[in-house]
């Protein structure tokens, strides 16, 4: 679409911005203000520079805390956008059916994060849960209390149960949108399941998937509630993730210059990731539509 | 004739073999449809397995949840739902979390329909960078604005309100607001815009009565997100407020009594922050497919 020039369009954008400003750059201004300073009470600080940075960045338990969390991430990535694609795939078209389907497939996208994390922790426990229980019965001993193993597994599988319908339902609709006579097409070429697939469906599904990874990605870096409720960060530090780490620090601790340091450092992070990872998306698509023409 | 009846050993079997194939080849697609049916149920099971635990247990009293292992509750009971509609408690919790989660739809979608139609519309001096510092709004992580959000609402006096945790929410909802929004106004023709003011209409009689009808479906799937996100967070709205306007999820946390944790309450309590979001997809479920790509497909 040809857009007009027109700075008064500023005017439109106003009270949205005044609102945002007041919810992102006041607190951010906050943050930056404490990580650079010593703060002893509201009349005593001191200017400490890159000081905090430094102890962040060499502290081994956030160090522990980004790999878990950035092996986390791409764990659920791995195992949520294939799958969510074959459920995608899988979902009837039309008729009531669909609608159920749909229903379904929303339900747990809908639950308050916390309220996921109870869930799956009934559902798990050795004594009362189905899961918990089913497992001992059939002689594994499972307990997500004393094992690290047992403890990431049920939370990476927790996380595919909870989100695998954001990408699931990101994929349908872009596979609605593809036009009968492309099928039609390809059922008159003779072109496999596959090939069609791979040079119909997959083709139209970038465009979400760009955004289903991206959201995913910034989700689940953020993930707290559900690990917190579950299994609190433990068996030890395990489960610890980034938001965790960072909320018993501010919280827990009132470490106001480490916290803050810590929290502009974590956000850069999740900037940087989303920058770079759009960026090269991005490239690759310009670069196909040039050779295609 | 090519039809007519075999004759020899030979060409009976040959024919057999050829009906069977012919037979085979017509099945296949019952075949893949029931193959498709089969792992799409077993999907949903797997979906649903963890929220029938949950409904099973609300429904049994405490002492069969930690007796013995029951695939259906033997003894039904209403006794955990009575305690959640009797106890302010418990009920207040819902009343807080559905009063925040509608001020902030209502003020989210009121400063992003103009803002959204900006970006849609015009180009201006910062355009994209402003878009671009918007989404960044999304990536930020709750936790990182935890304490100075604490701190700036108590300072001005909004800490324990509903409106302190409907505005905290804006932070994420409103850019979520805007980008969804942008998709779903730009594909209605920029023509309608041009003839409307021809027609001698004013903006803002344009933009209510005529541009608004137009993506009501846009609108109606924009909530749908507004709710969904407000509804789920709980980290913000859990350290904005302590008694006052307490929202459901942190009312659940402090379930932990003397004698352990109340497991049939905490699943009623669970039970009841689903069905909020049923009905509310049950009402954009036509749209919700373009809605989750952002109205651009």
């Amino acid at each position: 679409m040809n857009k007009v020039y027109n700075n008064r369009a500023w005017l439109l954008i106003l009270p949205m911005l005044l609102l945002v400003a007041f919810s992102a750059i006041v607190p951010l201004m906050t943050v930056v203000n404490y990580s650079v300073q010593d703060v002893f009470d509201t009349h005593t600080r001191f200017f400490t520079g890159t000081e905090w940075f430094e102890a962040t960045l060499n502290d081994p338990a956030l160090q522990a805390a980004l790999l878990r969390q950035f092996a986390f991430s791409f764990t659920i990535l791995a195992i949520e956008v294939p799958l969510g694609i074959g459920i995608a795939l899988l979902m009837p078209k039309q008729g009531w059916r669909a609608s159920a389907v749909l229903i379904l497939v929303t339900l747990p996208l809908l639950i308050p994060w916390n309220v996921v994390g109870s869930i799956w922790q009934i559902f798990t426990r050795g004594d009362i849960g189905l899961m918990g229980w089913s497992l001992r019965e059939l002689g594994y001993s499972y307990n997500i209390t004393r094992s690290a193993v047992d403890a990431w597994a049920t939370i990476v599988l927790m996380d595919v149960w909870h989100w695998t319908p954001l990408i699931a339902l990101l994929c349908y609709s872009g596979l609605r949108s593809i036009p009968d006579a492309y099928y039609q097409a390809a059922r008159i070429d003779r072109a496999s399941r596959w090939a069609v697939f791979r040079y119909i469906q997959l083709p139209k599904l970038t465009n979400v998937l760009v955004i289903g990874v991206l959201l995913r990605f910034m989700h689940s870096f953020m993930i707290y509630a559900e690990p917190f409720v579950l299994t609190g960060g433990g068996p030890g530090s395990s489960t610890t993730f980034l938001s965790q780490s960072l909320t018993t620090m501010a919280i827990g601790q009132q470490d106001l210059g480490p916290s803050a340091a810590f929290s502009l450092i974590y956000f850069l992070i999740i900037l940087l990731v989303c920058w770079v990872f759009y960026t090269a998306i991005m490239n690759l698509q310009k670069d196909k539509q040039e050779r295609g023409g | 004739m090519s039809d007519s009846l075999p004759t020899t050993p030979e060409a009976v079997r040959r024919r057999a073999a050829a009906m069977a194939a012919k037979r085979r080849r017509q099945a296949r697609p019952a075949v893949r449809q029931w193959r498709r049916t089969g792992l799409m149920t077993a999907y949903i099971f797997f979906v649903l397995l963890p929220i029938y635990w949950l409904l099973n247990m609300s429904f049994q009293s405490n002492s069969e949840i930690l007796g013995a292992l029951t695939l259906w509750p033997s003894d039904f009971t209403l006794e955990h739902y009575a305690k959640i509609f009797t106890d302010a408690n418990w009920y207040m919790g819902y009343v807080n979390s559905i009063t925040y989660v509608l001020m902030n739809m209502l003020i989210s979608i009121v400063v992003a329909l103009p803002a959204a139609y900006a970006f849609s519309r015009f180009k201006f001096i910062g355009d994209k960078h402003l878009f671009f510092w918007l989404l960044t709004n999304l990536m930020a992580p709750p936790a990182v604005f935890l304490l100075p959000y604490f701190q700036l609402y108590y300072t001005v006096g909004l800490f324990d309100t509903h409106v302190a945790v409907a505005l905290a929410h804006c932070l994420f909802n409103i850019p979520l607001a805007v980008w969804i929004l942008e998709g779903f106004m730009s594909s209605v023709p920029k023509e309608i815009d041009e003839t409307a003011f021809i027609d001698g209409y004013s903006f803002p009689h344009f933009f209510v009565k005529i541009f608004i009808p137009m993506i009501r479906s846009g609108i109606g799937v924009t909530l749908f997100f507004l709710f969904m996100f407000s509804w789920v967070e709980l980290l913000l709205a859990s350290t904005l407020t302590s008694t006052g306007a307490q929202p459901i999820g942190s009312v659940m946390t402090q379930t932990k009594g003397a004698s352990g944790i109340d497991w049939g309450a905490l699943s009623a309590a669970g039970v009841l922050t689903i069905l909020p979001g049923i009905v509310v997809v049950y009402f954009v479920r036509n749209h919700i497919a373009k809605g989750f790509a952002l109205g651009r497909t």
